[in-house]
């Protein structure tokens, strides 16, 4: 699939679900298998996820792969709030939460979150990261890939592409935190 | 363009968080200024306790510094001597990445006259974003306040208050009680003269604790008593428990907690003899055993040890004296943080997704 808009594709409307609950969890199951066979097992494996969604994905992904391999990689949960480059215009937006990581010095840290838009959220995550140790290596893994990047930033594992118009708001529902498993797209309200 | 409003609204509804935190809706936070905690609701309290718990986590790190405040200035102002809420202040700033730096009266061009308002005039023409100020006269920070858009935190102004303190206490109780609702906290000594007890006084209503006052009757604030209170003030003022007798007033405490006394106190008259205080008012293991098992002892500092606490008891398995010390390097950071975030000019449309 592209990465961004297209001319072509028109942006999804709202009114039903990109992905619904079954899609869902399908999705994650796969990208569970990538990162093992990507990572040739699960040797020296963290699963980092991002306050709050990417932390309930991380944690899902390990669910995962404890089902299918004998062992559950080690999660972890990181917030960035206080590494954003967008502070000041954001506000007080959101508060802060604790980070909590085990121990990510010379492991394969796979960074997880729930959308992948303008690149920022992964940058301030990688700087993050770093109070933290010095990972052998970072990858990047995302349930969705709605484009339109800001910084050089890719992701080596993508659940969905999904072609948005910039003011689209994509949101990743799940079971944990919303009540049920979706991802849903409402246009024109996100950023301007 | 739909407004912020509408806008949190509709994500709210989306999202429908059962977690209490819509994707959009910020904490709960109204204040350009820290002056007192008489004007907190609890909200703004829990605020500021859960944000620090964020930043005792940035504490407690290998590397402890995020750049989350990186271009903001805090300018400390002290006109009455200070180590810990000085130190305090700029290890918070610093830890943040904030630029910090530290003036006192007796090294500043307060020596040649200046005025408060001029002096915190100029340091705000050099961009300074908060000001830290101590003050012996009570008011000193709301005077300050009203003469500058920079964020003025009250560090200590007088006898009057001393809110980021009473933060810190509440957070530390807190952290080892959970919830305050119900909690018995003692105060024992020199309540009149204390901006302390005057500051958590509010804190404490506010989170639900029953607050009792303990000392010398010359050492007791006249118009905290239900009685002595003006009567178009009794409603508006926080309920407190006198209790003059040590050995009632520790009775059941969940947090005792020993205020300084001033050698000063003798010198005006208000105590016979510092011995004399000692004998009646030492916090003392003896003392403790009426206190609720698992009571906490402490003090917000500097202490007096011998007079106002026995000095085993302040090093003690009971004190977590230290630890509010540690506690208030994180409260500090999360103020700091919730001004920054407040006194942002300009603030932007939403920004949705990650």
């Amino acid at each position: 699939m592209s990465d961004g808009p297209s001319a072509l594709v028109p942006p999804v409307q709202a009114a039903g679900p990109l992905l619904d609950a079954v899609a869902l969890r399908r999705t994650i199951v796969r990208l569970a298998h990538e990162i093992v066979e990507t990572n040739a097992g699960t040797e020296g494996l963290v699963l980092v996820g991002i306050v709050r969604r990417g932390a309930t994905i991380a944690r899902r992904l390990a669910d995962a792969i404890e089902g299918f391999e004998e062992t559950r990689p080690a999660v972890g949960v990181l917030d960035v709030t206080m590494h954003r480059d967008d502070f000041g215009a954001r506000g007080l937006k959101h508060s802060p939460r604790p980070s909590d990581l085990p121990n990510i010095e010379d492991r394969t840290v796979v960074l997880v979150d729930d959308v992948l838009f303008t690149g920022r959220t992964v940058r301030a995550a990688l700087d993050a990261l770093n109070d933290f140790g010095r990972p052998r290596q970072v990858r990047l893994l995302v349930l969705v890939d709605r484009g339109h990047r800001e910084l050089p930033i890719r992701a080596d594992m993508v659940g969905k592409n999904i072609p948005t118009a910039k003011q689209d708001d994509v949101q990743v529902l799940l079971e944990e935190e919303d009540g049920r498993d979706a991802v849903v797209v409402v246009p024109g309200r996100g950023q301007g | 363009m739909t407004t912020e409003a509408e806008r949190a609204m509709e994500l709210a509804t989306a999202h429908a968080s059962t977690a209490g935190e819509g994707l959009a809706s910020g904490p709960v936070w109204q204040h350009r200024d820290v002056l007192d905690l008489d004007d907190f609701a609890r909200e703004e309290i829990v605020t500021v306790l859960d944000v620090a718990d964020s930043m005792r986590e940035v504490l407690d790190r290998r590397i402890a510094r995020v750049p989350a405040l990186r271009g903001y200035t805090v300018v400390n102002l002290f006109y009455e001597a200070s180590t810990r809420t000085r130190a305090s202040f700029e290890l918070a700033g610093k830890v943040l990445g904030a630029d910090v730096i530290s003036i006192s009266a007796s090294t500043s061009s307060v020596q040649k006259g200046e005025s408060l308002i001029d002096t915190v005039r100029t340091l705000r023409a050099m961009r300074a974003d908060a000001i830290v100020l101590r003050h012996a006269s009570a008011g000193a920070a709301y005077l300050a306040a009203e003469h500058t858009d920079a964020s003025i935190i009250n560090a200590g102004d007088g006898a009057h208050a001393h809110p980021t303190q009473a933060l810190l206490d509440l957070y530390t109780m807190r952290r080892h009680f959970g919830d305050l609702a119900g909690k018995q906290v003692v105060m024992v000594g020199d309540i009149a003269h204390s901006r302390v007890a005057r500051s958590d006084l509010w804190g404490l209503t506010a989170m639900g604790a029953r607050v009792v006052m303990c000392g010398p009757p010359t050492l007791l604030p006249r118009g905290f008593r239900p009685g002595e209170r003006p009567a178009h003030a009794e409603s508006a003022l926080p309920p407190v428990t006198i209790e003059p007798n040590i050995d009632r007033a520790l009775e059941g405490a969940h947090v005792v907690m020993a205020l300084r006394l001033q050698s000063e106190r003798q010198q005006g008259g208000l105590l016979p003899s510092l011995h004399e205080y000692a004998q009646r008012f030492q916090v003392t293991a003896k003392r403790l055993e009426r206190a609720h098992p698992d009571h906490l002892l402490m003090h917000p500092g500097p202490k007096n040890e011998g007079i106002e606490i026995a000095a085993d008891m302040a090093s003690g398995g009971r004190s977590i004296i230290e630890e509010q010390v540690t506690n208030g390097v994180a409260v500090r950071m999360a103020l700091l943080y919730l001004l920054a975030g407040y006194t942002e000019p300009f603030p932007a449309a939403g920004d949705g997704g990650a």
